[in-house]
This record gives structure tokens, C-alpha cells and sequence, in this order.
């Protein structure tokens, strides 16, 4: 079923520079990603989990390029993102598209929500003004938002349909991979299962593959195939998520998968 | 055995627009050394419901009907002056943002140190003495007294937190969202602690939460709110069990669990509006028995 991967990162390395000491004149540096390597095979969902500083979402921004990296190398469909030209890793970036966290904070305030979704389209250059409108239209529709909508502005829908106009945004380019930086945290439960049977179906019927990142690990075993662990910056623990959740290796994740609320209760 | 907190017939309006229940017809109990869990989702009203138990609902807002009765004391007719006395003393409080709740520029010995000054009257060595028990009961090094919040990690600011709650010990806690914004290993930390501190101080603790994972870990009786009402109100075991109401059906049914087993589904709003009321909003409350 899993094919080659599409998306391989090999030894991630990216340090971060603070300042500290008196006036901050002195600095230590530390290791957001150390030696992290993954691969995302075609088709599939790759969840990275872990808590709050373990280099998540830096890993999430350095796999598309979107911060540098100290070293190591990410390959699309073999092609090495970093020796591109930055004309030719635009052209890439078609394929490789991100939805982000805070669909308040994501979506520029000023813009309707035609523009937002038809502003790649337009960058890449694909189709004219009534092509270009039909496309947006369709993936509004598909999202489950309505033509009128188009004409709206981002403050006028509420979180859940906002996270859809952020995911009508990243595929309506027809990327083949999509980096989701924790997409339903900010969202009510019911809200949240409604977006991830969108992200589900969209997968297979625009044969995607995700790298999602979340600290939600009742919403990873939901939607991964393969889960990497990642703990103050390395990776500790990665598989199929079958086996981690049934048997995990590394005590830091078995700690994390006990911290899951419910299973006290679950197991009693 | 009287409750520790009945509240009963609660409805919250906003004054610029009455007829709007925020709040509507909300009724439940919290017995000592139980823990009461109102969960719902963003606007179903759990919030206000804690905000109005504590009097300290917004000049916008305003309860227009129904009784807070707390150690047999009704709540609602007392005056601000009152309420003070009862706020920190009698009941303690714990927010979800503990950044927040926390005054960056004074220690934390200092801030755990005040309600115990304000309504105990401690001062001086007794009271750094108290100080020191706090945060050794909550965890965290004694030492630290001495620390401002921004040196202390997510977790160790809710400790905080929880230790000035706690200090004069309160009869009852009142934990609004208090480990929605901490990591998953330092949620499972503090639900620990406040579990064991409402049973060593027999504490009675109302607990707000959206998570569905939290309350089958901490909850004796559970209260489901939708849309200002109370839908669905019985033991942790019924109401997560043998759910009656279709909305708590659905809401359950939306949650992952993490077996990955059950499929997800999202709640059918117009489905919702079509299901006949049921009787679910009136209380058949299978007591939790005293151990």
C-alpha cells in the first residue's frame, strides 16, 4: 500500500540564537532540530508529535523552506529544495503548500475571500481571471462554503470556516504535498471532526500527502498512517502508528501516550 | 447531607438584550470532595455559569433568575463587600491562562502570600512559613518563593496558581479550563494534583472543561451545556456511558479516542434541531453515595 516516499528529510539541523546574560550580551544557541530525519511517503499521512518546544513546527517551516537550514537536506521527488534556485523552488512550491494553525490569524483581514484563495493561482500564473474564478469557486463549493461567500471578507465566518478557507487556499493549487501546522487545535470538538473527514476525503480523492503536525495524540491516531515523536528537538521514537500506540519504545513517548486524558478512566 | 453549592433556576441575560439567554435555567449540586465537571462547547455557557457562581459576571451581563446557595448561604443577595470576603477564602479560583492571572512584576512568594494577608491576617515569618508549605504541597521547591512568573515554566506558573487558590483552603475550587493551555504531560500533572489536594482537604471542586478526556479523569458528576442549557446532567459513568440526550450522543460521538477505533462524526446541527426535547434537562441524579 505505502509507495516511495515523496518528501524525504535527512539530517535536520537548525539552531536558534538567543541572547542572554546581563543586557543580553552574551548568546547561547540551541538545537530546534538535531539530526531529524523523516519520510512522507506518497499518498500517505505523516503525523509529528510532540510537546511545546520539541521543534514541531520549526520542522513543519523547514521542510517547505520557509526558514533555512543550518544543514541537511530535504528531497521532493528527489529534487533538493535547498540547491534550487529561488525561481525554481517557487515553481516547486506549488506543490508543496502549508494550512496553519490560527485561521484568524492566517487569513489577511482585507482581502475577500476569493482573492485569498485565487492569490496563488494568480502568483503561479495558472489560467485567466474566468478560469481562475471557476477554480476558486469549486474549492470553495468543495470545502463546503457557497459562491457568495467569494465576495466576503475573513472576519465574517467563524474558526471552523475560516480552517476551510485556509485548506481551500493550500489545495486549490493541487499541491501533492500539504504541511498542516496543527489545523484543529483551535477548533471545538465537533468542529475539529468535521475538518479532519475534510482532510480525510480530500486526500484520497486529490491524492495528497500530509505531514501533519499536532500535539494531539487522539487526533493523530485518527489521521496518521505513520507518526514521528519528537522531544527537545530529536526524534525519539517512528513508525506506524499501529505499533506506536500499541507498543511504544521509547519512555518518553510511552509517557505521553499515558498523559492522554481518558485512559485512566478507559482502563479502569 | 446539604450540598456544598446548589445552584438552581440559574439564567444570565445580557442587560442591552434580556431576552437573550446566555444562561438559561441552569441547575446542579456539588457535594464536598466531589468534583462537578461542566463541559460544553465555545459559548454553550460554561464559563458564565462559573463567572456567576463567583459573582463576577461582566457589568454587560446580569443574572436575572435563580439561586446560588453555598454552605447553605445564598450567594445572590449578598453584597459586593460579602462576595469579596467569600471569593478567595471560601472559594478558590484557578483561570486557564496562568500568564495571565499572574502579576509579572511581583514575586510568587509575594502573590501566593496575599489572600493569606487579606483574609487570614498572616504576616512575617508565619506567613512565609505558610508560604513555603504551599508550594511545597504543589511542587515546587520553596525556594523558588523568591522567583518572578516569567521564570517559570507553563506548568510551574498553574502550580502557582493552584497554591493561591488553595491557601486559605477553600471549601470549594472553582477551575475554569485550568490545563487547556499546558502540554499533554503537564495536564496529566496537574489533574493529579488538584485530584489529590480535593481529597486531602475534602475540597469540592466545579471543574469547566471542553474535553471529553479530562472529565472520564476527574469528573463524580457530569453537567453538559448547549446553547445556555443544561442538556444532560448525571454521574461521570452515565452521562459518558449510557448518554440520553442527542446532543451529548453526538458531542461523544465527535471526540477521538485514542484507540482509534471509532469512527468520527460530526454533529448534524439541523439533525439536532429536528430531535424532540427530552427530559434529560431535569435532573435524574443518581447521587454519587458518600465512601
Amino acid at each position: 500500500m505505502m509507495t516511495s516516499p515523496i518528501l524525504t528529510a535527512r539530517n535536520l539541523v537548525k539552531t536558534y540564537t538567543q541572547r542572554s546574560g546581563k543586557f543580553g550580551l552574551g548568546s547561547h544557541s540551541f538545537r530546534a532540530l538535531d539530526e531529524v530525519s523523516i519520510s512522507l511517503s506518497a499518498g500517505s499521512t505523516l503525523a509529528v508529535v510532540g510537546e511545546s518546544g520539541s521543534g514541531k513546527s520549526t520542522l513543519a517551516r523547514c521542510l517547505l523552506q520557509l526558514l533555512p537550514l543550518d544543514s541537511g537536506e530535504v528531497l521532493f521527488e528527489g529534487r533538493n529544495l535547498a540547491t534550487l534556485s529561488s525561481a525554481a523552488l517557487r515553481q516547486e512550491r506549488r506543490n508543496l503548500q502549508m494550512v496553519f494553525q490560527d485561521p484568524f490569524a492566517s487569513l489577511n483581514p482585507r482581502m475577500k475571500i476569493g482573492e485569498i484563495v485565487a492569490e496563488g493561482l494568480l502568483i503561479h500564473g495558472m489560467g485567466n481571471a474566468d478560469e481562475r474564478r471557476e477554480r476558486v469557486l469549486q474549492m470553495l463549493k468543495r470545502v463546503g462554503l457557497q459562491e457568495a461567500d467569494m465576495q466576503k471578507y475573513p472576519h465574517q465566518f467563524s474558526g471552523g470556516q475560516r480552517q476551510r478557507i485556509g485548506i481551500a487556499r493550500a489545495l486549490v493549487l493541487q499541491p501533492k504535498v500539504v504541511v498542516c501546522d496543527e489545523p484543529v487545535s483551535a477548533l471545538d470538538v465537533s468542529i475539529q471532526a468535521q475538518i479532519l473527514l475534510l482532510l480525510k476525503d480530500l486526500q484520497q480523492e486529490m491524492a495528497l500527502s500530509y505531514v501533519f503536525i499536532s500535539h494531539d495524540l487522539r487526533v493523530v491516531r485518527h489521521i496518521a498512517d505513520e507518526v514521528v515523536v519528537m522531544h527537545q528537538g530529536k526524534v525519539v521514537e517512528q513508525g506506524a502508528v499501529e505499533a506506536i500506540y500499541a507498543a511504544p519504545q521509547h519512555a518518553y513517548t510511552q509517557n505521553l501516550l499515558n498523559s492522554i486524558p481518558g485512559r485512566r478512566a478507559a482502563a479502569a | 447531607m446539604t450540598p456544598l453549592l446548589q445552584v438552581d433556576g440559574l439564567t444570565v441575560v445580557p442587560r442591552a438584550a434580556p431576552e437573550r439567554c446566555l444562561v438559561s435555567d441552569v441547575s446542579f449540586t456539588l457535594q464536598p470532595g466531589k468534583t462537578t465537571c461542566v463541559v460544553g462547547e465555545s459559548g454553550s455557557g460554561k464559563s458564565l455559569t462559573a463567572l456567576a457562581v463567583m459573582g463576577l459576571l461582566s457589568r454587560q451581563l446580569q443574572r436575572t433568575q435563580g439561586s446560588i446557595r453555598f454552605q447553605g448561604q445564598e450567594l445572590t443577595t449578598l453584597d459586593a463587600e460579602a462576595m469579596r470576603r467569600i471569593r478567595g477564602r471560601s472559594i478558590g479560583m484557578i483561570f486557564q491562562e496562568p500568564m495571565t492571572s499572574l502579576n509579572p512584576v511581583l514575586t510568587i512568594g509575594h502573590q501566593i502570600g496575599e489572600p493569606l494577608s487579606v483574609h487570614l491576617g498572616l504576616r512575617g515569618r508565619a506567613l512565609q512559613a505558610r508560604v513555603a508549605g504551599l508550594l511545597q504541597q504543589v511542587g515546587i521547591p520553596p525556594e523558588r518563593a523568591n522567583s518572578y512568573p516569567d521564570e517559570l515554566s507553563g506548568g510551574q506558573r498553574q502550580r502557582v496558581m493552584i497554591a493561591m487558590s488553595i491557601a486559605c483552603e477553600p471549601a470549594m475550587l472553582i477551575a475554569d479550563e485550568p490545563t487547556t493551555a499546558l502540554d499533554v504531560t503537564v495536564q496529566a500533572q496537574i489533574l493529579r494534583l488538584l485530584d489529590e489536594l480535593k481529597t486531602r482537604m475534602n475540597m469540592g471542586m466545579l471543574f469547566i472543561t471542553h474535553d471529553f478526556g479530562v472529565v472520564a479523569d476527574i469528573a463524580d458528576d457530569v453537567v453538559v451545556m448547549f446553547r445556555g442549557e443544561v442538556v444532560e446532567y448525571g454521574s461521570v459513568d452515565q452521562v459518558l456511558n449510557r448518554p440520553q440526550h442527542p446532543y451529548t450522543k453526538a458531542l461523544l460521538a465527535c471526540v477521538p479516542d485514542a484507540d482509534g477505533k471509532k469512527p468520527l462524526l460530526p454533529i448534524d446541527y439541523a439533525w439536532l434541531e429536528q430531535q424532540p426535547a427530552t427530559t434529560a434537562a431535569s435532573p435524574q441524579h443518581s447521587m454519587s453515595e458518600p465512601a
